[in-house]
């Protein structure tokens, strides 16, 4: 038991030293008032320069939040979250008639650049081939600073701009399609979400067109108090196709901070959407304390025939995450699938999974989930696999393994299966294990320090997901795996 | 070069070793024989720096170090190698990975650099070949699905491939047919060198007609109670370990 004794208190030891995104952006910001009423609504709807519309179907929202209560049924624990002690928007100052890149704070250009985020597209060119471009829409606190590769990507029709400015220059899209795949009032977070959005990405590929470079969203969260209520909608027109890359960090702050997000994605007829996520939020210290809630809404919806959406996710950060990617499979013949890596250390609890609606014919999908629990966090996987009585020949493949390290830490799984239709074919695989003495000590044999070892049999169990990884996401990731359970080895 | 005096160690309150003493100098092999339960493999773990053996009295040196001291990493990196009974399975982390990271970690560790990926993929292919490993067994994941004569290549790959000062081979043999039993030995035996010492744990004199000793041990009770040359092995291999289990437990 000595060695894997040592990895867990190492693995224990986790805390602020670990997190390298932890600085605070030093910078004046423009506040929201705390507290959540219409009022607010109204000053955030005004701060967007938005229609009647969009205020309207924000007050709606936050009508129907009112009237719900926060849902309790995930393996998750937290003291209960004052709402009205929020700041509901945060907004870096800034000149007015933001225009070019240059106008950006300088300090908030830096902040991007310190995460390895370049916003200069001069920068992000020296040296990267064309083919492997990525565009780039930077949100900070509620809003969006900066949208990169814009121009190039209108060239080939694709829109990709902050939300808020697609509500205002494509009314006609956002109206049809925005709440399409998260209804206004699906869910208490993502009801939330609906009233008081603040920013977040829009993305629409027209008929035909294969996005020429990946798309990317960086998250972060700089100010107190405050929560992030993003909004993402991609629509993929017929026969067009789109990667898209979600990145996101946090200060460190003793303070826990909410971030409830939702995001929609829209396959039309033989379009296909890639969905990847490296979530890194700031994940509390060793003992507990701060981290990010991570209380988001993923849907999409492959509304298409032929149609598939893929979801990749690597979850290593947060301190409470509950998160569900999920895909209707509405079209014939739609394709989903969902490949996660779920990593629980030190505090934090994760109860994350996905659902697969088959409603259409032939609709196949495909869930490989990794939960990798150590310290004294909690990892549920949660799923849920459903044929309407339509869905003739509907398929899913699960395969849901789970890895502990040490003893104190949790790993649960909870699959729902529901099949109307005889003709469907369901099938769950599921695997618990732990990092055996043995296994430590042969790669230590072979002269592999405990860490390595660990980051080594850590990155053989989740090499199915992170193959579906873009390259370099694949190669961040990988890092990112053996940066989360890093110990302080003296 | 290695210098084990008076060890005594124990696992769950059983006393296993009892007092080993053994010399073992560069070029030398040394063939250590014993009936099951005597400690073979006992003795091949607490070398290597396996944790869950107490070492209750006595001393290991290795080139003048104490290893007593030292990790399991460490001691690999200071030159020691042991090949497995039973080689431990790594899913989804393929041969090739666990021997370029195996090998870039003791190179570390040793102050060096990690070695330039086109330079290992040379050095691999070329010990591959030698031990009849393929290139697809190469790309499978470490000893997952491996035949037991595949496993105990791998180990001997790892083996040529990290060029350690002592090599401990720990029942090699066990699982070997006669070909494989060829391969195998013809791997260790071109890693013989005056300057690389190896000890050879078998219960069986025949991986010995392959792989010829210079001094042969006997184990019995986590001691030696007897140490000669080749021929005693093939004496074993007439009159059994009976005689020596007879006169410990008298």
């Amino acid at each position: 038991m000595a060695a894997v004794q040592e990895t867990i208190d190492q693995v224990k030891a986790i805390d602020v030293d670990q997190y390298k995104y932890g600085f605070v952006t030093d910078i004046e910001s423009e506040l929201a008032p705390k507290g959540l009423n219409e009022d607010i609504i109204r000053f955030i709807s005004e701060k967007k320069g938005e229609p009647e519309w969009m205020f309207q179907w924000r007050l709606d929202a936050f009508k129907r939040w009112q009237t719900m209560i926060e849902p309790s049924w995930a393996r998750v624990s937290y003291p209960k979250i004052d709402f009205q002690e929020l700041h509901y928007y945060a907004a870096p100052k800034k000149k007015e008639g933001l225009k070019s890149l240059d106008e950006v704070d300088p300090e908030i250009l830096e902040t991007y650049k310190k995460l390895g985020i370049p916003l200069a597209e001069q920068e992000i060119l020296a040296g990267v081939a064309p083919e492997n471009r990525v565009a780039v829409d930077a949100v900070f606190d509620s809003v969006s600073v900066a949208t990169t590769f814009k121009e190039e990507l209108a060239k080939a029709g694709v829109i990709f701009c902050p939300i808020s400015e697609a509500i205002r220059d494509y009314p006609d899209l956002v109206k049809k399609y925005l709440g399409s795949v998260v209804p206004i009032s699906d869910n208490y977070y993502a009801t939330l979400n609906s009233a008081v959005f603040s920013d977040g990405s829009f993305v629409y590929v027209p008929e035909g067109v294969r996005c020429p470079m990946e798309l990317s969203t960086y998250f972060r969260i700089n100010e107190q108090n405050t929560g992030q209520f993003e909004r993402t909608l991609i629509i993929a027109d017929k026969g067009a196709y789109v990667s898209y890359l979600e990145g996101c960090t946090a200060p460190q702050r003793d303070e826990n901070q909410l971030h409830a997000a939702v995001v929609e994605l829209v396959a039309l007829d033989d379009a296909e959407i890639k969905y990847s996520t490296v979530q890194n939020w700031y994940p509390g210290d060793s003992e507990g304390k701060g981290g990010i809630y991570n209380f988001v809404t993923k849907r999409g919806d492959c509304r298409g025939k032929n149609s598939k959406i893929a979801w990749t996710q690597v979850e290593t950060g947060s301190a409470i995450t509950w998160k569900y990617p999920s895909c209707i499979l509405r079209g014939d013949n739609s394709v989903g699938e969902f490949y996660s890596i779920a990593i629980s250390n030190g505090h934090q609890q994760i109860d994350s999974g996905t659902k697969m609606i088959h409603l259409g014919k032939n609709t196949s999908s495909r869930i490989i989930s990794k939960g990798i629990s150590a310290g004294v966090s909690e990892n549920t996987y949660r799923g849920q696999v459903s044929a309407h009585r339509k869905a003739t020949n509907a398929r899913n493949f699960t395969q849901c393994d789970s890895l502990l390290i040490g003893d104190k830490c949790g790993a649960h799984t909870v699959p729902y299966i529901e099949s109307k239709n005889a003709t469907a074919v369901f099938e769950h695989e599921a695997t618990t294990s732990k990092i055996s003495d043995d296994q430590m000590f042969y790669c230590q044999a072979r002269g592999l320090d405990e860490e390595e070892a660990v980051a080594l049999i850590v990155n053989g169990f989740v090499r199915d997901v992170i193959q579906q990884l873009p390259m370099e996401f694949a190669v961040e990731a990988q890092k990112l795996i053996g940066i989360s359970l890093e110990g302080s080895v003296g | 070069m290695l210098e084990i005096k008076n060890l005594h160690a124990h696992v769950e309150g059983n006393d296993i070793l009892r007092g080993i003493d053994l010399t073992v100098k560069p070029g030398e092999i040394h063939a250590i024989m014993g009936p099951n339960g005597s400690g073979k493999s006992t003795l091949s773990y607490v070398l290597a720096g396996k944790e869950d053996y107490e070492i209750t009295e006595g001393s290991i040196t290795y080139n003048g170090k104490d290893m007593l001291d030292l990790g399991a990493d460490e001691r690999a990196a200071a030159g020691m190698f042991l090949a497995f009974q039973y080689p431990i399975e790594i899913p989804g982390v393929a041969t090739m990975t666990f021997l370029k990271t195996a090998l870039n970690a003791q190179r570390r560790a040793r102050g060096q650099e990690d070695l330039p990926t086109p330079e290992f993929m040379k050095l691999v292919k070329e010990k591959a070949k030698d031990l009849n490993v393929s290139p697809e067994m190469l790309r499978r994941p470490l000893n997952v699905g491996f035949s037991g004569g595949e496993k105990k290549r791998a180990e001997i790959l790892q083996m040529a491939l990290l060029e350690p000062s002592l090599c401990i081979l720990d029942e090699t043999d066990s699982g070997l047919d006669i070909d494989a039993l060829r391969i195998v030995s013809e791997g260790v035996n071109k890693l013989r060198d005056p300057n690389r010492a190896m000890i050879v744990i078998t219960h069986y004199q025949r991986l010995l007609n392959h792989i010829v000793p210079d001094h042969v041990h006997v184990l019995s009770r986590g001691k030696i109670v007897k140490s000669g040359g080749k021929e005693l092995a093939l004496e074993l291999e007439e009159n059994g370990y009976a005689d020596f289990i007879d006169e410990e437990a008298a």
